[in-house]
């Protein structure tokens, strides 16, 4: 049933009869023409594209939990395209883009929420650095404003001017940024590629990649074996794993990235802040909540479980940035598993094996890039080419040299 | 002023020697020492305490503990206001200010109640079905109007004024909850010399001795509690934290625990203290929280769990009715029952869901009250803002209306054992407890009483010795036989769950604070939100501040129903840090303001701050950025004035804070070799060399001048900035990629205090300085020289080397005597002009020169970018070498290293600005590169900058576009040399 306030007007009065499920939740058939492999953000909006956009149908995602249960339901739901590299402005200005159409794409409300995404600076050379980004952006056709100090305190008068370590100098503003009701991208997605007639396929998981004659065949899931023309992984933060399964050594790392909600308030904070003189982002939800983060935990875990250290670093940053959130209290931390890669971009390409995508790397950033991912992807699984916006995210850029390094910090994934 | 009309005549743990006056929402009221706030507004007959989240309803206390989901209020007032804080888990104390949230304009009159009659059209996730159109309208309209009704109490502005500490602790075992069980597992441990700290988060140990009329021994449970604790406070091997909420468990047996303050610790003491505690073992005796009944009309305030009715009443004396009535699927309502009768409160009626109770639970209430069995409450009345009857559907069909202000509810219970899953434990539903249970805890942890599911008080006690030996066992530790006290034994059997009743009227709440109704649950299963995580996140349902503490069973229940699976199907969510809500403020400690990172100082640091210096921070350094004269008008005269010494005369600049590391052995050059793109065991002795690393990428990491002071001695120079990481990086090399060099290092940093003297007069100075004791004419001191001198006694450095392109001379003592030389130095350049430089006068200096510091090796740049890949050796391997080699690391249309002035004299060029060709449309495709540095050069007398631009080498003489719309410029600019002014003495 479509969505509208009408609709939801009836089933009001009707006592709510009406609804039917989001999306079906399937059985895994013998074989499809293309399986995607988790069930998060990117692999359902994949799914979604391959139909909407390829009229590709025969085609399954296959999640090994629930759907949205990885870092699509995990993470602290900014949206942006504040990048500095042209690689990256295209494609997440073009993320950024479908982000600003998508509810109406979709006929689901995800509360994308354009409420600005300001950096600050805290020294000339940063502040020199963040022009060189905005500048680039505005190249790009990106929005960007580089703020002075005052026009920051305009903004946010309770940060702290007056008594900090590394006093604001002001911020690069991104105002088309904002964030987006995370968990709803992964339904609203599941449902537009389940009316489409994808197979969203939950508690299934791949335990094996079955490759025949250099090429792959299909996976081994608990839910048996599952034939497939081509196999999309969409697994961030187990790519690693996955890619293990065709034999394939990948330049990720798996880190744990913890993320906080506080107990809600009245409006406190509009916008997204992130400070700029230690790792520290913050935006508040539409329910209430303060919902921040901050660094990586440090080291290589698949355990999506936090250290106390880290939690300490990250709300020491808070604290220095805004004072006043003392005596909020966080009510929920997370730990969730981010693929690092070694230039702190992602990849969206072709695998040694053939028939086997990849899409992955996402390192921070898989959110905001979920609708722009799934597009590309599902290009290159039904095209068999990059998709323009992607076409700078190769698998083999290690080895030519042609690198994605935003942050200028090299082969060192924890680091970007 | 009151001291309450439901205050029992007797009874309780207060202090009624010790009145304690307080406000809520401005009324002036009283309680008395050993309340909560909770039980202080129970005792001042305060029904109404707060507004639900979604729909404003009138809601009174629930509970009398940390599951308590609907008595928030607003604590303190101004900066000190604590929004959202549990009115069960306040002490209360002299002056405590409370005021109710999330209504307007006041608690009685709420105007957004009205939200309530939407209720139809608010049900759960029908903000994903509408709000879509117009598409602009959502941030405009909608979403702010959104963002106003949520949210629940308002926060503070100011910043917190209060005080945090964190404090480490190391134990044995870790005893979480001062309950019974916790309370005889620490005992016996304590007893057996275990090093053992009890955390509770009361301010009294005991849990639920306190709360219920139940005896262990001979003595009533409250009493024997006492006793235990005096006897633990004996013990020096057992600590015991009160206000302390152990909120995780992490890794290695961590756990992270938070203490609050005393209401009356007085000023000074820190309001919370974040304890880090490492046990090689713990018991987790955290309780259980007991579960509402799921009926219409359950949230009318007066309505309340049986456990927080015997709670108020036997540990507060204060009656939360006068004419109450229980609902109960177990016998706890029963024994509520006879509880009230004991101390004297009318009991109207009890209606227990189960059709069959035995005579000895029933003999529990008192004579003459109304038995209904197999009986349902299925709606309620409410006058004035409070329960007033509720209404009972009785098994032959009959409807009854019983006036009532208070009804129990006693739903069975849940144990509270979410710590144990933090570390990935899992929960699963037992038939035997009726609850979900952790099958497998954290390592070395083990689960007693009432959380293991124990929650008859004999079994809880047994429990939690038991876990004692266990922990005892495992550690090796001496074991001490249990003396498990006999106990009174209430009724602990399991009890099924019992959905709403199909006749129930009105809406039947689950999660009180969130308001998700049953309904909800049933319509998010209907549209496919079917497994836990997805009911939860669809409706909301366990994400209150409470976090489901008495929501998550009877939400899985509900789940189990509309889903037909059994609840064993059905895997509850997972529970995550925190346990309980933690103030940020605690976590983050002291290092808030300018404590939030250590500041460190150069040795001239006093004598700039006293000579009008000003400071930047270059990480974690103060520099200063220049030292401003009396009557210089802008910090560019004082640069400018800065420069021109340098450039005319002599300055001195404190160069403290590069990175120093002194690598000794007789592997150093050999090592070196290897780490540097160009070669250090050829340096002869005395001599000192430019050096540029790569990281392992083939990109350039770090330069700087590293000195040969000795055959088997290197002193190697960083950049500020890197100065860690270098070493890290030398570290890295030689522990794991080349063990076998014989070579050591260690950062010498701090050890030094180094001072640059640059300018034509420099010589003449430095010669001052050392009072004729040392040659430094160039034939004796030539360029690139690094000798260990004396200064009268003191072993310095002099180096030859220099960063300005001006003759100079870097002198270094040890950091003691740092302060001392610099005041030296100045002296002795007094008759030659001298004056002292910060780094921007330093940049200006090395931006002419063609110098290239951060701003050019950002870690993006090659050395062939940056005009340097000549002095990549081609005759060894170094790091990085071989991937420098990739074909994107040398593409000929690279951006590199040039120089830039603006085409007009007079036009000023920023950092950032991007090139593109003359009349070229701004866009990614056109970007040539972009400006790296800039200064106003004296000596040329107009900005220049250094860029990094494509193809840079072959358009020297071209002018391109410097575009900088952020800050509203598009500059012609003329590429040039970057070494703007030519070298002079070095």
């Amino acid at each position: 049933m479509r969505y509208s306030a009408l609709s939801l007007a009836w089933n009001a009065l009707t006592g709510h009869r009406g609804w039917r499920p989001a999306w079906r939740d399937a059985d895994p058939k013998d074989e499809y023409d293309i399986v995607i492999v988790g069930g998060g953000g990117h692999g359902l909006a994949t799914a979604y594209y391959l139909a909407k956009e390829h009229g590709l149908r025969r085609v399954a995602v296959l999640e090994k939990s629930w759907i949205g249960s990885g870092n699509v339901g995990r993470n602290t739901t900014i949206v942006r395209s504040n990048y500095l590299l042209p690689e990256n402005i295209r494609f997440y200005e073009f993320s950024m883009k479908l982000w600003e159409r998508l509810e109406q794409d979709l006929n689901y409300n995800a509360m994308v929420s354009q409420r600005g995404v300001l950096n600050l600076y805290h020294s000339d050379a940063q502040r020199d650095a963040f022009a060189r980004r905005g500048n680039a952006m505005r190249l790009g056709g990106v929005d960007a404003e580089l703020l002075d100090r005052e026009a920051v305190r305009r903004l946010y008068p309770f940060l702290d001017f007056d008594h900090a370590r590394f006093p604001i100098q002001g911020g690069l503003l991104q105002r088309r940024g904002g964030t987006v009701r995370h968990d709803a991208v992964a339904w609203g997605y599941a449902r537009g590629a389940s009316d489409r007639g994808v197979d969203i396929v939950q508690n299934c998981e791949v335990t094996g990649i079955i490759v025949e004659g250099g090429r792959a065949a299909g996976v081994e899931t608990t839910r048996g074996r599952i034939r497939a023309k081509k196999i999309g992984l969409a697994v961030a933060g187990n790519t690693s794993r996955l890619g293990e399964m065709a034999g394939l050594r990948l330049p990720i790392e798996s880190h744990v990235l913890q993320a906080f909600v506080t107990e809600a308030v009245k409006p406190l904070i509009d916008g997204v802040i992130t400070f700029g003189a230690g790792h520290f982002y913050v935006s508040q939800s539409d329910k209430g909540g303060l919902v921040f983060g901050g660094d990586l935990d440090g080291y290589g875990s698949y355990a999506a479980r936090g250290n106390l250290p880290t939690v300490e670093d990250v709300c020491e940053g808070g604290m220095a940035l805004m004072p006043m959130i003392g005596r909020l209290r966080i009510l929920r931390s997370w730990g969730g598993i981010v693929d690092m890669s070694m230039d702190g971009s992602p990849i969206i390409d072709r695998t040694p094996v053939d028939g086997l995508y990849l899409n992955g790397g996402w390192c921070y950033g898989g959110f905001k890039a979920t609708p722009a991912s799934g597009w590309c992807f599902a290009h290159l699984l039904a095209k068999g080419e990059p998709h323009p916006a992607a076409a700078g995210f190769r698998l083999d850029r290690f080895a030519t040299g042609h690198l994605l390094d935003e942050k200028g910090q090299g082969a060192t994934p924890n680091l970007h | 002023m009151s001291l309450g009309i439901n205050r029992l005549a007797k009874g309780g743990l207060i202090d009624r020697t010790k009145r304690i006056g307080f406000s809520f929402d401005g009324r002036q009221l009283a309680g008395y020492e050993g309340d909560t706030l909770a039980s202080a507004l129970v005792a001042n007959h305060v029904k109404l305490v707060g507004r639900s989240f979604k729909y404003h309803r009138p809601r009174g206390l629930l509970g009398a503990g940390a599951e308590e989901p609907n008595g928030l209020v607003a604590l303190g007032a101004g900066a000190r206001t604590e929004a959202n804080t549990k009115a069960t888990l306040v002490e209360l104390f002299e002056g405590l200010e409370a005021t109710s949230q999330n209504r307007f304009p006041s608690l009685r009159l709420d105007l957004q109640a009205m939200n309530g009659l939407l209720s139809p059209f608010f049900a759960a996730g029908f903000y994903y079905k509408t709000f879509m159109w117009p598409r602009g309208f959502w941030e405009r309209l909608y979403e702010p109007a959104i963002r106003r009704a949520a949210g629940l109490g308002r926060a503070s502005t100011a910043p917190d004024p209060d005080r945090y500490e964190k404090a480490n602790a190391f134990c044995d075992v870790l005893v979480i909850g001062g309950g019974p069980a916790g309370l005889i597992a620490a005992h016996d441990l304590g007893r057996g010399g275990a090093r053992v700290i009890l955390a509770e988060q009361d301010f009294v140990l005991g849990g639920r001795l306190l709360a219920e009329r139940l005896t262990v021994g001979d003595a009533p449970g409250a009493a024997w509690a006492r006793e235990v604790e005096r006897e633990l406070a004996a013990m020096p091997n057992v600590t015991i934290l009160r206000r302390t909420a152990v909120f995780a468990a992490y890794d290695q047996g961590g756990f992270a625990a938070v203490e609050s303050a005393a209401p009356d610790a007085g000023e000074g003491v820190a309001r919370q203290t974040l304890w880090r505690i490492a046990a090689r073992a713990s018991i987790l005796a955290t309780g259980a929280v007991e579960r509402p009944i799921v009926f219409g009309g359950n949230d009318r305030p007066g309505v309340m769990l049986a456990s927080a009715v015997r709670s108020y009443v036997n540990r507060f004396g204060a009656t939360p009715g006068w004419s109450v009535a229980i609902l109960a699927s177990s016998d706890d309502g029963w024994s509520t029952a006879a509880d009230l009768g004991a101390a004297g409160v009318p009991v109207v009626a009890v209606i227990d869901r189960r059709e069959e109770v035995g005579e000895a639970v029933k003999a529990l209430a008192p004579r003459g009250t109304r038995l209904i069995l197999g009986g349902e409450v299925v709606g309620s009345q409410m006058r004035r803002l409070a329960l007033s009857a509720i209404d009972v559907l009785a098994k032959d069909g009959t409807r009854t209306r019983i006036n009532a202000d208070c009804l129990a509810m006693a739903g069975g219970w849940t144990p509270a054992a979410g710590l144990a899953t933090h570390l990935g434990g899992k929960m699963h539903w037992s038939e035997k407890v009726g609850a979900p249970v952790a099958t497998e805890a954290a390592p070395g942890m083990f689960i007693a009483g009432a959380a293991a599911g124990a929650f008859a008080l004999r079994a809880a006690l047994a429990g939690g010795a038991g876990a004692a030996r266990e922990a005892a066992t495992l550690l090796g530790l001496k074991a001490v036989a249990p003396e498990v006290p006999v106990a009174s034994d209430e009724f602990g059997a399991a009890v099924p769950i019992r959905l709403p009743a199909r006749k129930s009227r009105g809406p039947a709440f689950v999660d009180f604070q969130n308001d998700v109704t049953a309904k909800d649950i049933k319509l998010a299963v209907q549209e496919g939100f079917a497994s836990p995580e997805h009911l939860k996140r669809y409706t909301t349902l366990g994400m209150a501040t409470d976090q489901g503490r008495t929501s998550g069973v009877n939400g899985l229940a509900l789940l189990a129903e509309a889903t037909g699976h059994a609840m064993a199907d059905l895997a509850p969510t997972t529970a995550r840090p925190p346990d309980s809500p933690v103030a940020i403020g605690a976590l983050a400690g002291p290092r808030r303001g300018r404590a939030f990172r250590s500041i460190r100082r150069i040795s001239s640091h006093c004598w700039a701050e006293e000579n009008g210096a000003v400071f930047g921070e270059a990480g974690l350094w103060l520099r200063p950025r220049w030292y401003a004269r009396p009557g210089e008008a802008d910090w560019l005269t004082t640069v400018t004035r800065e420069v021109n010494a340098v450039r005319g005369a002599v300055g001195v600049c404190d160069v403290s804070t590069l990175g120093k590391i002194d690598v000794q052995g007789p592997d150093a050059g050999a090592f070196l070799d290897r780490v540097y793109v160009n070669t250090f065991s050829t340096l002869p002795a005395g001599k000192a060399r430019y050096g540029v690393m790569l990281r392992e990428d083939g990109i350039v990491f770090d330069d700087g001048v590293t000195a040969r002071l000795g055959e088997d001695r290197y002193l190697v120079s960083t950049t500020t900035a890197n100065a860690v990481r270098v070493m890290q990086h030398l570290e890295y090399c030689h522990q794991v990629l080349w063990p076998g060099l014989d070579v050591q290092m260690t950062s010498v940093t701090e050890a030094w205090g180094q001072y640059a003297i640059a300018g034509p007069r420099s010589r003449e100075v430095a010669g001052a300085l050392f009072g004729g004791g040392l040659d430094v004419s160039d034939a004796a001191f030539p360029a690139l020289t690094a000798r260990e001198v004396d200064l009268d006694g003191l072993g310095a450095r002099l180096f030859r080397v220099s960063f300005s392109g001006e003759l100079a001379y870097e002198v270094a003592v040890p950091a003691n005597f740092g302060w001392q030389l610099f005041e030296r130095i100045l002296r002795a350049g007094e008759p030659f002009g001298i004056a002292p430089y910060g780094t921007e006068a330093l940049g200006v200096l090395r931006i002419e020169r063609g110098h290239v510091a951060g701003n050019e090796i950002n870690g993006q740049t090659t050395a062939g970018d940056l005009g340097l890949g000549r002095m990549m050796s081609a005759k060894k391997d170094f790091v990085g070498k071989t991937l420098a080699q990739r074909p994107g690391l040398v593409a000929a249309d690279r951006p590199v290293l040039v120089g830039v002035r603006p085409v007009e004299a007079q036009e000023r060029i920023s950092g950032g600005a991007h090139f593109l060709d003359m009349g070229a449309r701004p866009s990614l495709e056109n970007d040539l590169g972009h400006v790296t540095s800039v200064a106003f050069s004296p000596s040329l007398g107009a900005w220049i900058g250094l860029g990094l631009l494509r193809r840079g080498r072959e358009r020297t003489g071209e002018t391109v576009r410097a575009y900088d719309p952020v800050r509203g410029r598009d500059t012609a600019v003329k590429v040039v040399s970057p070494i703007f002014i030519p070298e002079r003495g070095g």
